[in-house]
């Protein structure tokens, strides 16, 4: 059984019909990325998977760990090992990084049942992770995402994804707006959180994070249907040749 | 975002759990209000002539103003009339006359204390506070009040502080609020049945926390209770009110007077936790909160610290504000209100600087959910000696949901050039994205809510005492019940 099985996806936000007919399966161990231009539906899918509710979907099935993944709350996703990295994080003004994350981590944990973590044995746990990240541990009290730059955010989400140690996780063009320290640092952590009980999915516009980060597979999404999957090397063969090709490719496919 | 809105909503109509009646047997005067009433009042409490008379000025006073516009008007609330001649102004449980220890107070009113988790037994006290009880019209017991006077801190109900210390109370009694204050004033002032007194003798650091729990239990009556603290040369104390009553159909009416006045280098930290009945889902019933409270920053270097949190009533009409006299005497106002469902808040400060260098800051968190309106209402006047005076003021607007309102009214006169002043102001919404990324991190809507309402308001709940502030919070939390949405 696949981690996550995507069958027939059709996806509308606002009326307008953003993804058609989405198969993908994802495996524990594997990492997938999306490719895509903007506008794609590559963020939709990540959000779909996540399960915000502004997004309607119209036709499909979505299993996850052998779950109707479209009948569960975004809470109940999260505590059921989803984990979606943000393109753009929110910031939660007054409440520390700390404590916001020992919160999610304990919810978590509750769903679980497991005992709550206290403060004092998070800690230490933390900061190992914060290391991990080059994070300086003034980040534990500031507030969430508030006054962060943009790679500091998007760090703190691979941070976040280090802590609550999900089963999926979907990283949402978190390298956009990264220079090229950041997401070397950022490759660093997502690559530490490899393992074979978990699957990560990329989500990404640009081929270069895939020079850090690199998938068993490739997925080419454009307008709403992934027009190719293959290797790695497919990232590289985009980066060649554009997406334009593809989209061509799609084209053809649709007329013939 | 619609069911983001109903969990709000959900969260915000939870019960209000302080709701029960005490049944005891009281006295009462008759309803009504005339210069009989006043002078009933003053003979049950026994009272030196002097208070009479000033009763019966105040008396006389709101009388006029009651013939000419009534309430005033320019607060951003709407309510029906209110009749004060059915109102019952006096009303107190039936007891001795004059009660030595604990074991004489009716044991229904310390089980209702208890039941408010305010046990009076002061061996199960939190270590460190000192509370007067205030059921109704009167104090019914005051903890710690023999380890107190040790030290010269004078900790008791104000009736026996006109009994005991005649001197200190008609030497500061109106000395910050004025009996033509306000009509709400006025009112208090004439009637007033009881409420705390706090005199802290020079150099003395009070090393407990004194807090007054006020109660209203009676139906029909009117809570009109006044507190004055008096904190001589170089002295420290810290007062905490809370308050509480029965869930009614009937607007009950609460007007009470706090004076404080801080003397050379003195300081006086004022913290209140404000949850009078809100009145139900469709706004009936709930208490009108109207009141007066000042303090005066009369010597040099003196501090006057208030800290709020107002969640109850259906109405608050309230602005706590310090006149800044003394020299590098400094006024502090921390404010959290909340309205949900049909509660409206008119609240804010005044900050009256006359001496020189003085300082003031106002921070100000207004939260509405459901239908409620809040309003900020504040002024920072300079006067033309305060040279070097600054202000710093930040008022903020969370909005939870699409049906309720916040506004805000700033005013500001600068009379001297030397003032420096900040204003800093925002509104915010609690939004889709910010409970959307809170939930994919595990956390339930309502526990999401919570978090971003208790991340707006930390900046005052840091000014709370310790228990205070875990008690805050939980009380945000519930009374926000059913407002997610």
């Amino acid at each position: 059984m696949s981690l996550l099985e995507i069958k027939n996806l059709y996806v509308e936000v606002d009326n307008h019909e953003i993804l058609k007919g989405i198969d993908l399966r994802v495996n524990a161990g594997e990492m997938h990325s999306i490719m895509g231009p903007n506008g794609s539906g590559k963020s939709t899918l990540a959000q779909v998977l996540a399960r915000r509710e502004s997004y309607n979907v119209t036709t499909g099935e979505v299993f996850y760990d052998g779950k109707d993944l479209l009948a569960m709350k975004p809470e109940e996703v999260a505590c059921e090992g989803i984990f979606m990295a943000f393109q753009y994080p929110v910031e939660i003004p007054g409440i520390s990084n700390a404590y916001f994350l020992r919160s999610a981590l304990n919810a978590i944990r509750r769903h679980r049942g497991l005992d709550e973590v206290d403060a004092m044995d998070f800690l230490p746990m933390f900061r190992e992770k914060l290391k991990l990240l080059d994070m300086d541990e003034k980040l534990m009290n500031r507030s969430v995402n508030e006054d962060f730059s943009g790679g500091e955010k998007k760090r703190n989400e691979i941070l976040q994804m280090a802590v609550l140690e999900p089963k999926l996780a979907i990283l949402d063009e978190t390298d956009s707006g990264l220079d090229i320290d950041a997401m070397r640092i950022v490759a660093k952590g997502v690559n530490s959180m490899r393992s074979p009980e978990r699957a990560i999915v990329v989500v990404t516009h640009y081929q270069r994070l895939l020079n850090y980060i690199v998938p068993d597979f490739v997925h080419v999404l454009v307008n709403g249907r992934i027009v190719r999957s293959g290797g790695p090397e497919l990232a590289l063969e985009l980066e060649e040749k554009g997406y334009g090709s593809m989209e061509a490719g799609a084209r053809q496919a649709t007329s013939a | 975002m619609s069911s983001n809105l109903n969990t709000i909503r959900d969260l915000a109509d939870r019960e209000y759990k302080w709701g029960f009646v005490t049944d005891i047997e009281e006295e009462r005067v008759p309803k009504g209000l005339n210069e009989e009433t006043i002078r009933v009042i003053s003979a049950k409490k026994d009272e030196p002539e002097f208070m009479l008379q000033w009763r019966l000025k105040a008396y006389h006073h709101w009388a006029s103003l009651e013939r000419a516009e009534a309430e005033p008007k320019w607060a951003n609330i709407k309510y029906g009339p209110i009749n004060y001649q059915e109102i019952t102004y006096y009303s107190a449980p039936k007891r001795k006359l004059s009660l030595q220890n604990l074991e004489e107070l009716d044991p229904e009113i310390l089980r209702t204390y208890e039941k408010l988790g305010i046990p009076l037994e002061e061996q199960k006290l939190l270590a460190g506070v000192a509370v007067d009880a205030v059921f109704d019209s009167v104090s019914v017991a005051t903890t710690f009040k023999d380890k107190l006077a040790e030290i010269g801190v004078i900790f008791c109900s104000f009736s026996e502080a006109v009994q005991k210390h005649p001197d200190l109370v008609q030497k500061y009694l109106g000395s910050v609020v004025p009996y033509t204050d306000n009509f709400f004033a006025s009112l208090n002032a004439a009637v007033f049945t009881d409420g705390s007194f706090v005199y802290v003798p020079k150099g003395v650091r009070c090393p407990l926390e004194l807090s007054t729990y006020f109660r209203i239990n009676a139906a029909e009556t009117g809570q009109f209770e006044r507190t004055l603290i008096v904190a001589d040369e170089g002295s420290y104390v810290s007062y905490l009110e809370g308050c509480t009553a029965p869930i009614r159909d009937q607007n009950q009416l609460h007007a009470a007077v706090v004076e404080l006045v801080a003397l050379d280098n003195a300081q006086i930290k004022y913290s209140t936790v404000q949850n009078w009945y809100p009145g139900d889902k469709e706004g009936k019933g709930g208490i009108y909160n109207f009141v007066t409270k000042r303090g005066k920053c009369l010597g040099v270097n003196s501090k006057i610290s208030w800290t709020q949190v107002e969640t109850g009533s259906a109405i608050t009409w309230k602005y706590p504000s310090c006149i800044l006299q003394g020299d590098n005497s400094v006024g502090e106002f921390y404010s959290v209100a909340l309205t949900n469902n049909y509660q409206q808040a008119d609240t804010g400060t005044k900050m009256i600087h006359i001496g020189k260098n003085t300082r003031s800051t106002v921070v100000s968190k207004g939260l509405s959910a459901g239908h409620g309106q809040n309003t900020y209402r504040g002024l920072v006047k300079i006067l033309k000696g305060a040279t070097g005076a600054r202000n710093y003021t930040q008022c903020d607007s969370l909005l939870i949901g699409d049906k309720c309102g916040a506004h805000t009214f700033p005013y500001i006169e600068v009379r001297n050039s030397t003032a420096r002043m900040e204003h800093e102001a925002s509104t915010s919404k609690i939004g889709e994205d910010q409970l959307f990324y809170l939930r994919q991190r595990g956390l339930k809507p309502e526990d999401a809510v919570s978090m971003i309402v208790n991340g707006f308001c930390k900046r005052v709940f840091r000014e709370l005492p310790m228990e205070f502030a875990v008690e805050a919070q939980k009380l945000l939390s519930v009374s926000l019940e059913g407002s997610v949405g």
